[in-house]
């Protein structure tokens, strides 16, 4: 039996995201199938015929997928599910949108945010913000799977051209829930999820103007994109989505830079993976130097400026 | 209006969990246990809307061992009016949760659940949406913002790339992220009158639903610790060490 992967779009292009939910379906060892669901949708079905692994692409267009709601799509996806295992997408807020309805339209339960795959029945998944991890076996008929993108490379695209099939999808009822708006955070730089540094800041930065001044040039200077605690987001210096933690992003930089962040359990739950992690903070004592490769015991104030200035 | 509101008792976010060493689960023995934060927030909301007057009941719900009797006080005390326990010993998988609590929204009608993102232990994040699903209610996860008029409610959300907004019929399903709102301490006469407010309990196994779990945990393990780093001196020797050492810029 195949697998079916849920694409996340925005009707005009494939989340990266996707492509480590490829990844992680291709250790499952069975032939994949992709679900472009949406409206005007073609060019991202295109790309996603070019993802090496990608056996075929299912393309569903309608005004009710247009923007992703979670009622139709999960709908669409029990209609199509009987051919296939395995159904998986990102753990993204999309996909933990919708996985969960599909799961319990098939009455089987989802395993979430899986960051290894053990073989085609158990899984690993971290839990208690990470500060467990547990091995499961899924005993369903079908199991359905919300992939920690970070912990899978990104499959290649580019060379292979899969066959894309349509599907015809109208809900089975008018729809009660209506998309009124998307207001999109002002991002400059590389996305969170799939930069290749991130510098992040906390509490300590004290205001909006101060976070963007210390850390959008230190940031620029290195091509970074930024992350925040949640303490600096309920603050108000930083907006939702920039959040790194257990409630918040995942993130597997090659370089991670904490700068007045003290390095709560539920904040370490979002980057302790990182490759290289660097904490600047005034307190020895901070938790985050007990996961920093390296520590600098420093008022972020005078040290983020020097940093920036000798990086450039 | 009557809301729903599904309340867990969790390890509290405060304690430093603890795989035990022969890998079959956490060791919660003795440990402070609380009220889910999410599902904090999620009470708080709603006794909000009884305090504007949108809603004129307020139900908190239960699934686990008779010591979640303490997680429903505490949600009287924040202001809920009735609670129910659902009482069982056997871990409950977000699936039979749903399961559950479909059977209790049938029962008890309400026109809005409102119920936390993720339980902090597990991390799952399922259970809105699989009841959602269940009973065919309108979905809206991880709000920061909900607003009730007449048959509709609106609600932002938090998603990837910023906020998106929602309009949905009543009765819907809503699960609560960490911006909604700031729960209240409960004050002492409220915890004292809390005494006093009903408290239902009832067997799971009366409620007809199979609990079997279907994920079969095979080991919990601590996690790998990181290699243990380094003090460095100054920004110039971090610099330093970056390009020559670690060799990420
Ligand atoms: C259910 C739940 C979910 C949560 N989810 C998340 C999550 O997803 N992500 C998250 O980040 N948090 C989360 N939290 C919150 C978390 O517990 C912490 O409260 C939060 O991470 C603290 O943010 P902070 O490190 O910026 O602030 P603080 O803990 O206040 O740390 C600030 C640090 O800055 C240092 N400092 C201050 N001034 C200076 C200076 N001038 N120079 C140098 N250093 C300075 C201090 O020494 C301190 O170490 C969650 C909490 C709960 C209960
Ligand atoms: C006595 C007991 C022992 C257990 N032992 C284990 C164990 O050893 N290993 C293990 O993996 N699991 C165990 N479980 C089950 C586990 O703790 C979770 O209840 C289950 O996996 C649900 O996942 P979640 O809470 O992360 O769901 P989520 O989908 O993250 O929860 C989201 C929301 O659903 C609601 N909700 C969830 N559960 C309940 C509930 N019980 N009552 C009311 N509302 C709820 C809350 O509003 C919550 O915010 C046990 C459960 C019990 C009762």
């Amino acid at each position: 039996m195949s697998t079916l992967v849920l694409a996340e779009h925005d009707n005009a292009r494939l989340n990266p995201a996707t492509l480590r939910a490829i990844s992680a379906a291709s250790a499952l060892g069975a032939p994949i199938h992709i679900l472009v669901a949406g409206e005007g949708c073609d060019a991202v079905a295109a790309e996603a015929a070019s993802i090496s692994g990608v056996e075929k692409v299912l393309v569903a267009n309608g005004a009710a997928l247009a923007h992703g709601l979670a009622e139709p799509l999960g709908e669409l996806i029990v209609s199509v599910a009987e051919p296939y295992r395995h159904i998986a997408a990102a753990a993204t807020s999309f996909g933990k949108n919708v996985l969960p309805r599909v799961a319990a339209l098939l009455g089987v339960m989802q395993v979430s945010d899986i960051s290894a795959v053990v073989s085609d029945t158990i899984f690993e998944r971290p839990i208690y913000a990470g500060g467990a991890i547990q091995k499961v076996e899924a005993t369903g008929e079908k199991i359905v799977l919300t992939v920690r993108a970070p912990a899978f490379e990104m499959a290649a695209t580019g060379e292979a051209t899969a066959p894309i099939e349509t599907v015809a999808f109208t809900p089975s009822s008018p729809a009660r829930t209506r998309f009124v708006g998307k207001e999109r955070a002002a991002g400059k730089g590389p996305d969170l999820a799939s930069a290749r540094i991130v510098v992040s800041g906390g509490r300590a930065l004290g205001s909006a103007e101060n976070f963007e001044a210390l850390l959008t040039p230190l940031a620029e200077t290195l091509g970074a994109a930024i992350g925040a605690s949640r303490a600096a987001v309920d603050a108000g210096y930083a907006p939702n989505d920039w959040q790194v933690g257990q409630t918040g992003k995942v993130v597997q930089p090659d370089l991670y830079i904490a700068i007045g962040i003290s390095g709560a359990i539920q904040h370490l739950a979002g980057m302790k993976n990182a490759r290289v992690i660097v904490a600047i903070d005034k307190d020895p004592d901070a938790a985050i130097f007990g996961v920093a490769d390296y520590g600098l015991v420093a008022d972020i104030f005078e040290a983020v400026p020097e940093l920036t200035k000798a990086l450039s | 209006m009557k809301i729903l509101v599904p309340v867990k008792r969790v390890l509290d976010a405060n304690v430093a969990v603890r795989v035990k060493p022969d890998g079959s689960g956490v060791d919660l023995a003795n440990l402070k246990m609380s009220m889910n934060p999410f599902d904090e927030i999620a009470l708080e909301e709603a006794v909000r809307l009884k305090e504007a007057g949108v809603a004129s009941d307020v139900v908190a719900v239960s699934i686990g061992p008779a010591q979640a009797q303490d997680t429903l006080r505490s949600a009287l005390a924040m202001g809920a009016d009735t609670a129910i326990l659902v009482l069982t010993d056997q871990p409950v998988e977000p699936l039979a949760v749903a399961r559950l609590l479909a059977v209790l929204v049938e029962r008890e009608a309400p026109d809005l659940v409102i119920m936390g993102k993720q339980a902090i232990d597990d991390d799952s994040n399922q259970t809105a949406q699989m009841l959602s699903a269940l009973v065919g209610w309108p979905q809206a996860t991880f709000a920061s913002k909900v607003e009730v008029s007449e048959a509709v409610v609106t609600v932002t959300r938090e998603v990837d790339g910023g906020l998106e907004t929602l309009e949905l019929d009543l009765p819907a399903v809503i699960s609560a992220d960490l911006r909604l709102n700031t729960p209240r301490y409960a004050s002492l006469p409220n915890v004292m009158k809390a005494k006093k407010k009903p408290l239902e309990q009832i067997e799971a196994s009366e409620l007809g639903i199979d609990l079997t779990p279907l994920l079969k945990i095979l080991e919990t393990r601590a996690p790998e610790a990181r290699k243990p780093g380094s003090t460095v001196e100054s920004v110039a020797d971090l610099v330093e060490r970056l390009k020559t050492e670690a060799r990420v810029i």
